[in-house]
Protein backbone atom coordinates (compact mmCIF):
# COMPACT_ATOMS: atom_id res chain seq x y z
CA UNK A 1 0.00 0.00 0.00
CA UNK A 2 1.07 3.56 -0.66
CA UNK A 3 0.10 6.89 0.89
CA UNK A 4 -0.14 9.53 -1.78
CA UNK A 5 0.00 13.16 -0.61
CA UNK A 6 -0.89 15.64 -3.31
CA UNK A 7 -0.59 19.42 -2.90
CA UNK A 8 -2.76 21.10 -5.53
CA UNK A 9 -4.35 24.46 -6.27
CA UNK A 10 -7.47 24.76 -4.10
CA UNK A 11 -9.87 25.17 -7.01
CA UNK A 12 -8.56 21.91 -8.55
CA UNK A 13 -9.48 19.71 -5.58
CA UNK A 14 -12.92 18.83 -6.97
CA UNK A 15 -11.50 17.85 -10.36
CA UNK A 16 -8.96 15.58 -8.66
CA UNK A 17 -11.63 13.97 -6.51
CA UNK A 18 -13.76 13.20 -9.56
CA UNK A 19 -10.87 11.76 -11.52
CA UNK A 20 -9.93 9.50 -8.60
CA UNK A 21 -13.49 8.34 -8.02
CA UNK A 22 -13.56 7.13 -11.64
CA UNK A 23 -10.51 4.95 -10.87
CA UNK A 24 -12.36 3.41 -7.94
CA UNK A 25 -10.57 5.23 -5.15
CA UNK A 26 -13.17 5.23 -2.39
CA UNK A 27 -11.81 7.69 0.12
CA UNK A 28 -9.46 10.58 0.70
CA UNK A 29 -8.70 13.37 3.17
CA UNK A 30 -8.64 17.05 2.15
CA UNK A 31 -6.87 19.70 4.24
CA UNK A 32 -6.65 23.42 3.52
CA UNK A 33 -2.98 24.31 3.89
CA UNK A 34 -0.54 27.11 3.08
CA UNK A 35 2.85 26.78 1.49
CA UNK A 36 5.20 27.77 -1.28
CA UNK A 37 7.57 26.23 -3.79
CA UNK A 38 9.10 27.68 -6.90
CA UNK A 39 6.11 29.97 -7.27
CA UNK A 40 7.28 31.76 -4.12
CA UNK A 41 4.65 34.08 -2.65
CA UNK A 42 2.71 36.97 -4.06
CA UNK A 43 2.16 40.62 -3.13
CA UNK A 44 -0.91 42.07 -1.42
CA UNK A 45 -1.89 45.73 -1.37
CA UNK A 46 -3.04 47.32 1.90
CA UNK A 47 -3.65 51.07 2.14
CA UNK A 48 -1.19 52.06 -0.53
CA UNK A 49 1.61 49.72 0.60
CA UNK A 50 2.55 46.37 -0.96
CA UNK A 51 3.37 43.39 1.25
CA UNK A 52 5.01 40.11 0.19
CA UNK A 53 3.00 37.09 1.29
CA UNK A 54 5.18 33.93 1.30
CA UNK A 55 2.55 31.31 1.97
CA UNK A 56 -0.16 30.71 -0.58
CA UNK A 57 -3.34 28.75 0.07
CA UNK A 58 -3.20 25.17 -1.28
CA UNK A 59 -5.26 22.00 -0.93
CA UNK A 60 -3.58 18.89 0.50
CA UNK A 61 -5.11 15.54 -0.50
CA UNK A 62 -4.11 12.33 1.26
CA UNK A 63 -5.05 9.10 -0.47
CA UNK A 64 -4.21 5.58 0.65
CA UNK A 65 -4.17 3.16 -2.30
CA UNK A 66 -3.24 -0.43 -3.14
CA UNK A 67 0.20 -0.81 -4.76
CA UNK A 68 -1.19 -1.78 -8.18
CA UNK A 69 -3.32 1.40 -8.35
CA UNK A 70 -0.50 3.80 -7.48
CA UNK A 71 0.68 4.68 -10.99
CA UNK A 72 -2.85 5.24 -12.26
CA UNK A 73 -3.68 7.51 -9.32
CA UNK A 74 -0.55 9.60 -9.83
CA UNK A 75 -1.34 9.95 -13.51
CA UNK A 76 -4.93 10.94 -12.81
CA UNK A 77 -3.89 13.60 -10.29
CA UNK A 78 -1.30 15.04 -12.67
CA UNK A 79 -3.88 15.27 -15.42
CA UNK A 80 -6.69 16.70 -13.31
CA UNK A 81 -4.64 19.26 -11.37
CA UNK A 82 -2.59 20.56 -14.30
CA UNK A 83 -3.03 24.12 -15.48
CA UNK A 84 0.43 24.54 -16.98
CA UNK A 85 1.00 27.53 -14.72
CA UNK A 86 3.61 27.76 -12.01
CA UNK A 87 2.14 26.71 -8.64
CA UNK A 88 0.29 23.58 -9.79
CA UNK A 89 1.67 21.64 -6.83
CA UNK A 90 3.44 18.36 -6.06
CA UNK A 91 2.76 14.71 -5.37
CA UNK A 92 4.60 12.79 -2.63
CA UNK A 93 4.42 8.99 -2.49
CA UNK A 94 5.38 6.99 0.59
CA UNK A 95 5.08 3.40 1.75
CA UNK A 96 2.15 2.59 3.98
CA UNK A 97 2.69 -0.17 6.51
CA UNK A 98 -0.81 -0.91 7.58
CA UNK A 99 -4.42 0.22 7.23
CA UNK A 100 -7.21 -0.72 9.64
CA UNK A 101 -10.92 0.01 9.36
CA UNK A 102 -11.96 0.89 12.90
CA UNK A 103 -15.59 -0.22 12.65
CA UNK A 104 -14.92 -3.81 11.52
CA UNK A 105 -11.28 -4.35 12.37
CA UNK A 106 -10.46 -5.26 8.74
CA UNK A 107 -6.88 -4.57 7.76
CA UNK A 108 -4.61 -4.26 4.69
CA UNK A 109 -6.10 -3.83 1.22
CA UNK A 110 -9.54 -4.86 2.56
CA UNK A 111 -9.64 -1.73 4.69
CA UNK A 112 -8.96 0.71 1.82
CA UNK B 1 -68.36 76.93 -8.59
CA UNK B 2 -64.68 76.96 -9.44
CA UNK B 3 -64.16 80.47 -8.15
CA UNK B 4 -65.63 79.57 -4.81
CA UNK B 5 -63.32 76.69 -4.06
CA UNK B 6 -60.13 78.65 -3.17
CA UNK B 7 -62.14 80.89 -0.89
CA UNK B 8 -63.58 77.94 0.99
CA UNK B 9 -60.09 76.48 1.28
CA UNK B 10 -58.77 79.76 2.62
CA UNK B 11 -61.52 79.92 5.20
CA UNK B 12 -60.86 76.41 6.36
CA UNK B 13 -57.12 76.89 6.58
CA UNK B 14 -57.43 80.14 8.53
CA UNK B 15 -59.76 78.35 10.91
CA UNK B 16 -57.14 75.62 11.29
CA UNK B 17 -54.42 78.19 11.84
CA UNK B 18 -56.45 79.73 14.63
CA UNK B 19 -56.85 76.34 16.24
CA UNK B 20 -53.32 75.02 15.79
CA UNK B 21 -51.23 77.16 18.16
CA UNK B 22 -53.56 76.56 21.07
CA UNK B 23 -53.56 72.84 20.33
CA UNK B 24 -49.77 72.79 20.26
CA UNK B 25 -49.56 74.78 23.48
CA UNK B 26 -51.86 72.37 25.17
CA UNK B 27 -49.50 69.54 24.22
CA UNK B 28 -45.97 70.78 24.79
CA UNK B 29 -44.80 74.34 24.40
CA UNK B 30 -42.06 74.71 21.83
CA UNK B 31 -41.55 71.02 21.11
CA UNK B 32 -41.17 70.11 17.44
CA UNK B 33 -42.15 66.50 16.89
CA UNK B 34 -40.61 66.32 13.41
CA UNK B 35 -37.22 67.46 14.67
CA UNK B 36 -37.49 65.20 17.68
CA UNK B 37 -38.17 62.10 15.64
CA UNK B 38 -35.22 62.80 13.33
CA UNK B 39 -32.79 63.25 16.23
CA UNK B 40 -34.12 60.07 17.87
CA UNK B 41 -33.34 58.30 14.60
CA UNK B 42 -29.92 59.95 14.31
CA UNK B 43 -29.03 58.87 17.82
CA UNK B 44 -29.60 55.25 16.83
CA UNK B 45 -27.59 55.76 13.62
CA UNK B 46 -24.58 57.22 15.42
CA UNK B 47 -24.55 54.46 18.05
CA UNK B 48 -24.75 52.00 15.14
CA UNK B 49 -21.51 53.53 13.84
CA UNK B 50 -19.66 52.26 16.93
CA UNK B 51 -21.72 49.14 17.63
CA UNK B 52 -21.09 47.30 15.43
CA UNK B 53 -19.81 49.50 12.53
CA UNK B 54 -16.44 50.72 13.78
CA UNK B 55 -15.94 47.55 15.87
CA UNK B 56 -16.22 45.32 12.79
CA UNK B 57 -14.17 47.69 10.64
CA UNK B 58 -11.32 47.56 13.17
CA UNK B 59 -11.76 43.85 13.97
CA UNK B 60 -11.20 42.91 10.32
CA UNK B 61 -7.99 44.95 10.21
CA UNK B 62 -6.19 43.09 13.01
CA UNK B 63 -4.81 39.55 13.14
CA UNK B 64 -7.14 36.64 13.87
CA UNK B 65 -5.95 36.28 17.45
CA UNK B 66 -6.95 39.85 18.32
CA UNK B 67 -10.45 40.06 16.82
CA UNK B 68 -12.27 39.50 20.08
CA UNK B 69 -9.96 41.89 21.92
CA UNK B 70 -10.84 44.73 19.54
CA UNK B 71 -14.57 43.97 19.57
CA UNK B 72 -14.50 43.89 23.37
CA UNK B 73 -12.56 47.16 23.60
CA UNK B 74 -15.11 49.03 21.46
CA UNK B 75 -18.01 47.47 23.32
CA UNK B 76 -16.57 48.19 26.77
CA UNK B 77 -15.92 51.81 25.79
CA UNK B 78 -19.58 52.20 24.81
CA UNK B 79 -20.60 50.77 28.17
CA UNK B 80 -18.27 52.82 30.34
CA UNK B 81 -18.53 56.15 28.52
CA UNK B 82 -22.34 55.98 28.68
CA UNK B 83 -22.19 55.78 32.47
CA UNK B 84 -19.56 58.52 32.56
CA UNK B 85 -21.83 60.69 30.41
CA UNK B 86 -24.63 60.32 32.93
CA UNK B 87 -22.37 60.98 35.92
CA UNK B 88 -20.48 64.09 34.79
CA UNK B 89 -19.94 64.08 31.01
CA UNK B 90 -23.11 65.82 29.92
CA UNK B 91 -22.64 68.46 32.59
CA UNK B 92 -18.99 69.16 31.71
CA UNK B 93 -19.84 69.49 28.02
CA UNK B 94 -23.22 71.19 28.09
CA UNK B 95 -23.67 72.24 31.70
CA UNK B 96 -24.90 75.66 32.84
CA UNK B 97 -21.63 77.16 34.14
CA UNK B 98 -20.61 80.47 32.53
CA UNK B 99 -17.06 79.28 31.94
CA UNK B 100 -15.15 79.28 28.66
CA UNK B 101 -13.53 75.96 29.59
CA UNK B 102 -16.16 73.67 31.07
CA UNK B 103 -19.83 73.47 31.83
CA UNK B 104 -19.45 72.84 35.54
CA UNK B 105 -21.19 70.12 37.52
CA UNK B 106 -24.64 71.69 37.61
CA UNK B 107 -26.12 68.94 35.48
CA UNK B 108 -24.16 66.04 36.97
CA UNK B 109 -26.30 62.89 37.12
CA UNK B 110 -28.65 64.70 34.69
CA UNK B 111 -29.69 67.03 37.49
CA UNK B 112 -32.76 68.95 36.32
CA UNK B 113 -33.17 66.99 33.12
CA UNK B 114 -36.77 65.80 33.21
CA UNK B 115 -39.35 64.56 30.72
CA UNK B 116 -40.45 68.10 29.83
CA UNK B 117 -36.97 69.71 29.61
CA UNK B 118 -36.27 71.13 26.19
CA UNK B 119 -33.05 71.83 24.35
CA UNK B 120 -34.07 74.13 21.50
CA UNK B 121 -37.24 72.53 20.20
CA UNK B 122 -36.36 68.91 21.02
CA UNK B 123 -36.46 67.19 24.42
CA UNK B 124 -33.22 67.61 26.36
CA UNK B 125 -33.09 63.84 26.88
CA UNK B 126 -32.96 63.40 23.11
CA UNK B 127 -30.23 66.03 22.69
CA UNK B 128 -28.21 64.48 25.52
CA UNK B 129 -28.58 60.95 24.11
CA UNK B 130 -27.56 62.14 20.65
CA UNK B 131 -24.46 63.83 22.09
CA UNK B 132 -23.69 60.74 24.17
CA UNK B 133 -23.26 58.66 21.02
CA UNK B 134 -20.58 61.13 19.86
CA UNK B 135 -18.81 60.81 23.20
CA UNK B 136 -18.84 57.02 22.71
CA UNK B 137 -17.42 56.89 19.20
CA UNK B 138 -14.53 59.30 19.85
CA UNK B 139 -12.51 57.16 22.32
CA UNK B 140 -13.57 54.10 20.29
CA UNK B 141 -11.83 55.64 17.26
CA UNK B 142 -8.58 55.83 19.24
CA UNK B 143 -8.69 52.05 19.76
CA UNK B 144 -7.25 51.77 16.25
CA UNK B 145 -3.97 53.27 17.44
CA UNK B 146 -3.22 50.77 20.20
CA UNK B 147 -4.86 47.54 19.02
CA UNK B 148 -3.10 44.21 19.57
CA UNK B 149 -0.93 45.39 22.47
CA UNK B 150 -2.76 47.21 25.27
CA UNK B 151 -3.97 45.45 28.41
CA UNK B 152 -7.74 45.61 28.85
CA UNK B 153 -7.61 47.40 32.21
CA UNK B 154 -5.12 49.96 30.89
CA UNK B 155 -7.33 50.52 27.85
CA UNK B 156 -10.34 51.22 30.07
CA UNK B 157 -8.41 53.56 32.34
CA UNK B 158 -6.98 55.47 29.38
CA UNK B 159 -10.36 55.78 27.66
CA UNK B 160 -12.10 57.07 30.79
CA UNK B 161 -9.36 59.60 31.60
CA UNK B 162 -9.00 60.77 28.02
CA UNK B 163 -12.73 61.30 27.62
CA UNK B 164 -12.89 63.11 30.94
CA UNK B 165 -9.89 65.37 30.36
CA UNK B 166 -10.04 65.89 26.59
CA UNK B 167 -13.37 65.05 25.01
CA UNK B 168 -15.87 66.55 27.46
CA UNK B 169 -14.06 69.91 27.78
CA UNK B 170 -13.41 70.21 24.03
CA UNK B 171 -17.08 69.47 23.35
CA UNK B 172 -17.84 72.41 25.65
CA UNK B 173 -15.28 74.66 23.94
CA UNK B 174 -16.76 74.06 20.51
CA UNK B 175 -20.45 73.25 21.07
CA UNK B 176 -21.32 74.11 24.65
CA UNK B 177 -20.54 77.84 24.59
CA UNK B 178 -16.80 77.65 25.31
CA UNK B 179 -13.98 79.81 23.99
CA UNK B 180 -13.72 78.24 20.51
CA UNK B 181 -17.45 78.73 19.95
CA UNK B 182 -17.11 82.36 21.01
CA UNK B 183 -14.35 82.84 18.44
CA UNK B 184 -16.70 81.71 15.71
CA UNK B 185 -15.37 78.21 15.00
CA UNK B 186 -17.83 76.24 12.91
CA UNK B 187 -17.82 72.57 13.69
CA UNK B 188 -21.06 71.39 12.22
CA UNK B 189 -20.82 67.70 13.10
CA UNK B 190 -17.63 67.15 15.03
CA UNK B 191 -14.61 67.59 12.78
CA UNK B 192 -12.72 69.17 15.66
CA UNK B 193 -14.53 67.69 18.63
CA UNK B 194 -14.46 64.11 17.36
CA UNK B 195 -11.92 63.66 14.58
CA UNK B 196 -9.11 66.05 15.50
CA UNK B 197 -9.18 65.02 19.16
CA UNK B 198 -9.32 61.30 18.29
CA UNK B 199 -6.64 61.60 15.59
CA UNK B 200 -4.18 63.50 17.76
CA UNK B 201 -5.00 61.33 20.79
CA UNK B 202 -4.28 58.27 18.65
CA UNK B 203 -0.94 59.60 17.48
CA UNK B 204 0.17 60.46 21.00
CA UNK B 205 -0.91 57.16 22.55
CA UNK B 206 0.82 55.20 19.78
CA UNK B 207 3.98 57.22 20.34
CA UNK B 208 3.90 56.71 24.11
CA UNK B 209 3.21 52.94 24.22
CA UNK B 210 5.52 52.14 21.31
CA UNK B 211 5.10 49.82 18.34
CA UNK B 212 3.93 46.20 18.18
CA UNK B 213 6.55 43.47 17.96
CA UNK B 214 7.49 43.10 14.33
CA UNK B 215 6.64 46.69 13.32
CA UNK B 216 7.38 47.79 10.70
CA UNK B 217 7.10 44.48 8.93
CA UNK B 218 5.01 42.35 6.67
CA UNK B 219 3.24 40.04 9.08
CA UNK B 220 0.94 42.49 10.84
CA UNK B 221 -1.68 42.28 8.12
CA UNK B 222 -5.47 42.51 8.20
CA UNK B 223 -7.09 39.09 8.57
CA UNK B 224 -10.61 39.61 7.25
CA UNK B 225 -11.58 42.15 4.63
CA UNK B 226 -15.19 40.95 4.59
CA UNK B 227 -15.53 42.07 8.20
CA UNK B 228 -13.92 45.44 7.43
CA UNK B 229 -16.15 46.00 4.40
CA UNK B 230 -19.23 45.26 6.48
CA UNK B 231 -18.14 47.64 9.23
CA UNK B 232 -17.15 50.37 6.78
CA UNK B 233 -20.51 50.18 5.03
CA UNK B 234 -22.23 50.56 8.41
CA UNK B 235 -20.07 53.61 9.12
CA UNK B 236 -21.21 55.16 5.85
CA UNK B 237 -24.89 54.68 6.74
CA UNK B 238 -24.40 55.76 10.36
CA UNK B 239 -22.62 58.92 9.21
CA UNK B 240 -25.96 60.21 7.88
CA UNK B 241 -27.07 60.44 11.50
CA UNK B 242 -23.73 61.91 12.51
CA UNK B 243 -23.78 64.78 9.99
CA UNK B 244 -27.42 65.27 9.03
CA UNK B 245 -28.44 64.76 12.66
CA UNK B 246 -26.10 67.55 13.68
CA UNK B 247 -28.50 70.03 12.12
CA UNK B 248 -30.56 69.18 15.22
CA UNK B 249 -33.61 69.58 13.03
CA UNK B 250 -35.44 67.82 10.23
CA UNK B 251 -34.96 70.57 7.67
CA UNK B 252 -33.15 71.63 4.50
CA UNK B 253 -29.86 71.96 6.33
CA UNK B 254 -30.08 68.32 7.40
CA UNK B 255 -31.01 67.30 3.86
CA UNK B 256 -28.05 69.12 2.36
CA UNK B 257 -25.71 67.75 5.04
CA UNK B 258 -26.82 64.21 4.22
CA UNK B 259 -26.30 64.68 0.50
CA UNK B 260 -22.88 66.33 0.71
CA UNK B 261 -21.79 63.65 3.20
CA UNK B 262 -22.71 60.96 0.73
CA UNK B 263 -21.00 62.67 -2.19
CA UNK B 264 -17.81 63.25 -0.21
CA UNK B 265 -17.70 59.58 0.86
CA UNK B 266 -18.11 58.41 -2.73
CA UNK B 267 -15.51 60.88 -4.02
CA UNK B 268 -13.02 59.93 -1.31
CA UNK B 269 -13.37 56.23 -2.16
CA UNK B 270 -13.07 56.86 -5.89
CA UNK B 271 -10.00 59.08 -5.40
CA UNK B 272 -8.18 56.43 -3.36
CA UNK B 273 -9.09 53.70 -5.86
CA UNK B 274 -7.82 55.84 -8.73
CA UNK B 275 -4.47 56.52 -7.02
CA UNK B 276 -3.90 52.79 -6.34
CA UNK B 277 -5.02 51.84 -9.82
CA UNK B 278 -2.56 54.30 -11.28
CA UNK B 279 0.30 53.36 -8.96
CA UNK B 280 -0.07 49.59 -8.56
CA UNK B 281 -2.18 48.61 -11.55
CA UNK B 282 -5.20 47.67 -9.43
CA UNK B 283 -7.45 49.26 -6.82
CA UNK B 284 -7.69 47.48 -3.45
CA UNK B 285 -10.67 46.82 -1.21
CA UNK B 286 -9.10 48.29 1.88
CA UNK B 287 -8.04 51.32 -0.16
CA UNK B 288 -11.61 51.94 -1.31
CA UNK B 289 -13.09 51.80 2.18
CA UNK B 290 -10.26 53.86 3.68
CA UNK B 291 -10.86 56.54 1.04
CA UNK B 292 -14.54 56.45 1.94
CA UNK B 293 -13.82 57.03 5.65
CA UNK B 294 -11.39 59.82 4.71
CA UNK B 295 -14.08 61.51 2.60
CA UNK B 296 -16.57 61.20 5.45
CA UNK B 297 -14.22 62.53 8.12
CA UNK B 298 -13.17 65.47 5.93
CA UNK B 299 -16.69 66.62 5.12
CA UNK B 300 -17.82 66.35 8.76
CA UNK B 301 -16.99 69.88 10.00
CA UNK B 302 -18.09 71.46 6.74
CA UNK B 303 -21.19 69.35 6.08
CA UNK B 304 -23.45 72.20 7.16
CA UNK B 305 -21.85 74.80 4.95
CA UNK B 306 -20.78 73.32 1.59
CA UNK B 307 -22.93 72.55 -1.42
CA UNK B 308 -22.86 69.41 -3.60
CA UNK B 309 -20.05 70.70 -5.84
CA UNK B 310 -18.07 71.72 -2.78
CA UNK B 311 -18.52 68.17 -1.45
CA UNK B 312 -16.86 66.88 -4.60
CA UNK B 313 -13.82 69.07 -3.89
CA UNK B 314 -13.77 68.18 -0.18
CA UNK B 315 -13.98 64.44 -0.93
CA UNK B 316 -11.28 64.64 -3.59
CA UNK B 317 -8.87 66.53 -1.35
CA UNK B 318 -9.76 64.31 1.63
CA UNK B 319 -8.84 61.24 -0.42
CA UNK B 320 -5.60 62.78 -1.69
CA UNK B 321 -4.43 64.15 1.66
CA UNK B 322 -5.26 60.96 3.59
CA UNK B 323 -3.55 58.80 0.97
CA UNK B 324 -0.43 60.89 1.33
CA UNK B 325 -0.70 60.73 5.13
CA UNK B 326 -1.16 56.94 5.36
CA UNK B 327 1.70 56.24 2.97
CA UNK B 328 4.41 58.90 2.86
CA UNK B 329 3.84 60.56 6.21
CA UNK B 330 3.40 57.29 8.10
CA UNK B 331 6.65 55.92 6.69
CA UNK B 332 8.50 59.03 7.78
CA UNK B 333 6.98 59.16 11.26
CA UNK B 334 7.57 55.45 11.94
CA UNK B 335 4.90 55.49 14.64
CA UNK B 336 2.77 52.35 14.92
CA UNK B 337 -0.63 54.02 14.80
CA UNK B 338 -1.79 50.55 13.83
CA UNK B 339 -5.05 51.20 11.98
CA UNK B 340 -4.11 54.69 10.74
CA UNK B 341 -6.40 56.70 13.00
CA UNK B 342 -4.29 59.86 12.76
CA UNK B 343 -3.73 59.80 8.99
CA UNK B 344 -7.41 59.13 8.27
CA UNK B 345 -9.16 61.16 10.99
CA UNK B 346 -6.61 63.61 12.30
CA UNK B 347 -5.10 64.97 9.11
CA UNK B 348 -7.88 65.70 6.67
CA UNK B 349 -9.87 67.74 9.11
CA UNK B 350 -6.96 70.08 9.76
CA UNK B 351 -6.98 70.67 6.08
CA UNK B 352 -10.61 71.77 6.25
CA UNK B 353 -9.78 75.47 6.85
CA UNK B 354 -8.99 75.74 3.19
CA UNK B 355 -12.25 74.07 2.22
CA UNK B 356 -14.96 76.19 0.61
CA UNK B 357 -16.75 76.43 3.94
CA UNK B 358 -14.02 78.54 5.45
CA UNK B 359 -14.23 81.16 2.77
CA UNK B 360 -16.72 82.75 5.09
CA UNK B 361 -16.01 81.23 8.49
CA UNK B 362 -13.36 78.99 10.02
CA UNK B 363 -14.13 75.28 10.25
CA UNK B 364 -11.14 74.00 12.12
CA UNK B 365 -9.03 74.76 15.14
CA UNK B 366 -5.98 75.61 13.08
CA UNK B 367 -7.72 78.46 11.32
CA UNK B 368 -8.86 79.97 14.61
CA UNK B 369 -5.36 79.65 16.04
CA UNK B 370 -3.80 81.14 12.93
CA UNK B 371 -6.18 84.09 13.12
CA UNK B 372 -5.39 84.57 16.78
CA UNK B 373 -3.59 87.94 16.74
CA UNK B 374 -6.18 89.63 14.59
CA UNK B 375 -9.40 87.90 15.48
Amino acid sequence: MKLITAIVKPFKSDAVREALSELGVSGMTLTEVKGFGRQKGHTELYRGAEYVIDFLPKAKLEIAVADELTEQVIEAICKAANTGQIGDGKIFVSNLEQTIRIRTGESGNDAL
Amino acid sequence: MRAKKPITKLLWSSLLLLLLPSAALAQDAGLDTGNTSWILTSTALVLFMTLPGLSLFYAGLVRTKNVLSVLMQCFAIAVVISILWLLVGYSIAFGPAESAFWGGLGKALFNGVVVDSLSGDIPETVFASFQMTFAIITPALIVGAFVERLKFSAMLLFSVLWTLVVYFPVAHWVWGGGWLMERGLIDFAGGTVVHVTAGVGALVVALVIGPRKGFPGGNLLPHNMTMSFTGAAMLWVGWFGFNAGSALAANGSAGMAMFVTHISAATGALTWMAIEWFKFGKPSGLGAITGMVAGLATITPASGSVGPAGALVVGLCGGLVCYWATTTMKQKLKIDDSLDVFPVHGVAVWWAPSSPASWSQPTSVSSVVMDWPTA
